[in-house]
């Protein structure tokens, strides 16, 4: 164990080393996934590495770009007696304009926190009576196993299963980023589990048509290093492309039986991303032959459009353009017990890792 | 692992599938047997590890590497 662990403080040293020689002018590399973001603040990572490389954390953490119209709504659907809400946990305290899903539950909502989008189907034919509406949220990863739990209610013959759908997806967000001459970025550290679906593919426009180097990451501590390292040597030697250094885990042609399924049940769709607003193409909505699955089809409900204002910043935090600690709000009237905004509800957040984890050297401006 | 703390969508980890049955396998994630869906990944044997996603099997990946990754998971207190 001791010897593993020389071994691998050799190797970052040797990363380290060789990030100092390439790296000739400050850098500003973007990792877009929430276990990264927490992954490097464990780690120290922005402490070991050289001044002149900053990191951003973008909108990776699926939970906080969900917007309040979406809260909203599956509080709606909640405060029915006729419902049965399903969702992963860390959407209970997403705020919506007026309240949260943690907050319905404690007046009495019906709302189950579930591992899987498929226990949704057990509580479907436990409750024939209820209606069960799962939380599709999630970004590419996530978004075939609500596919697949869309076409397992099909196959059983289920009419009281519905998903409300607001899938996010990372390249055209990417994209959006790259249109927006706020945004600073040099690279991408890409997300490892996104890829495990989408492949490679999906990225190529970095390169291609942004000149912009990226890489695929693990979630280890040397991983990270590793892609910095790579990420520093495409930008001193001017050759952008996508890399993959989740090698063992990442296929470049990801997962197409999930992509297949994810095509089946779903079609893209323009979304509305928190605290950046509208981006084309980068959601998913249910597609007409399973309409009968879709909530905000099979059963529409009317809600006021949010129109909560705060002084949050989220939609600047998620696009790397403040650091959490530059809203006046951040560990003051938002904390992670009472989160204001939704980067400091998911303990992948970029607003919480930094309150648990301390800012450390952390630089977000460009001067 | 999961019954602690908050229940979170993007959790992924790798485990070993020790039985397979249509569209279900059960794997051994470090001691804890669960049940998972293979609808995503219908190639999965028994005896492989596969990175498990939201009670779905996503991808094979191998040994080695799942001893790392749950390593790496530990030490960021994401599984115990």
């Amino acid at each position: 164990m001791t010897e593993d662990k020389d071994e691998k403080g050799k190797i970052a040293d040797f990363y380290l080393k060789e990030i100092d020689r390439l790296v000739t002018r400050p850098i500003r590399l973007m990792e877009v996934c929430g276990t990264h973001t927490v992954a490097i603040f464990r780690a120290g990572i922005r402490q070991l590495l050289p001044e002149k490389v900053d990191l951003v954390s973008g909108p990776g953490c699926p939970v906080c770009v969900t917007p309040d119209d979406y809260m909203d709504q599956a509080i709606a659907y909640a405060e029915r007696d006729d419902v049965i809400l399903t969702t992963f946990g860390d959407m209970l305290k997403v705020p919506g304009s007026k309240s949260s899903l943690g907050e319905a539950r404690a007046k009495g909502a019906d709302i189950r926190i579930v591992y899987s989008p498929l226990e949704s189907i057990d509580i479907a034919k436990e409750n024939p009576t209820k209606k069960i509406i799962f939380l599709a949220v999630g970004f590419e990863t996530t978004a075939p196993t609500a596919a697949a739990t869309v076409l397992e209610a099909q196959k059983e013959g289920l009419t009281n299963f519905f998903v409300l759908s607001a899938h996010k997806l990372v390249p055209p967000a990417l994209r959006a980023l790259l249109a927006d001459p706020q945004v600073h970025v040099d690279g991408f550290i890409l997300p490892g589990h996104v890829c495990v679906v989408t492949g490679e593919e999906p990225f190529g426009f970095l390169p291609l048509e942004y000149h912009m180097p990226a890489v695929i990451c693990g979630f280890e501590p040397l991983d990270i290093l590793r892609t910095v390292y790579r990420l520093a040597c495409q930008i001193q030697g001017e050759c952008p492309a996508v890399e993959n250094e989740y090698g063992r885990v990442v296929k470049a042609e990801g997962n197409p039986t999930a992509r297949q399924l994810v095509e089946t049940v779903y079609e893209p769709a323009d979304a509305d991303w928190r605290g950046i607003g509208l981006i084309e193409s980068s959601g998913l909505k249910v597609r007409k032959e399973y309409q009968s699955f879709d909530a905000a089809v099979a059963m529409p409900i009317a809600i006021e459009k949010a129109a909560r204002q705060t002084a949050c910043r989220c939609g600047e935090v998620l696009r790397g353009i403040v650091k959490p600690t530059q809203c006046h709000l951040f560990g003051k009237a938002c904390v992670p017990e009472h989160p204001v905004g939704a980067c400091m509800v998911s303990v992948e957040g970029s607003c919480a890792a930094w309150f648990k984890y301390g800012s450390g050297r952390y630089s977000y401006g460009r001067g | 692992m999961q019954e602690k703390g908050v229940v979170r969508m993007c959790l992924a980890v790798p485990a070993k599938i020790i039985e397979k049955k249509d569209q279900m396998a059960v794997v051994d994630l470090s001691g804890v047997q669960r049940n998972v869906s293979t609808m995503l990944l219908p190639e999965a044997q028994v005896g492989d590890f596969v990175l498990v996603h939201a009670g779905f099997a996503m991808q094979i990946v191998d040994e080695e590497e799942a001893e790392r990754t749950n390593e790496a998971l530990r030490e960021l207190n994401i599984i115990d």
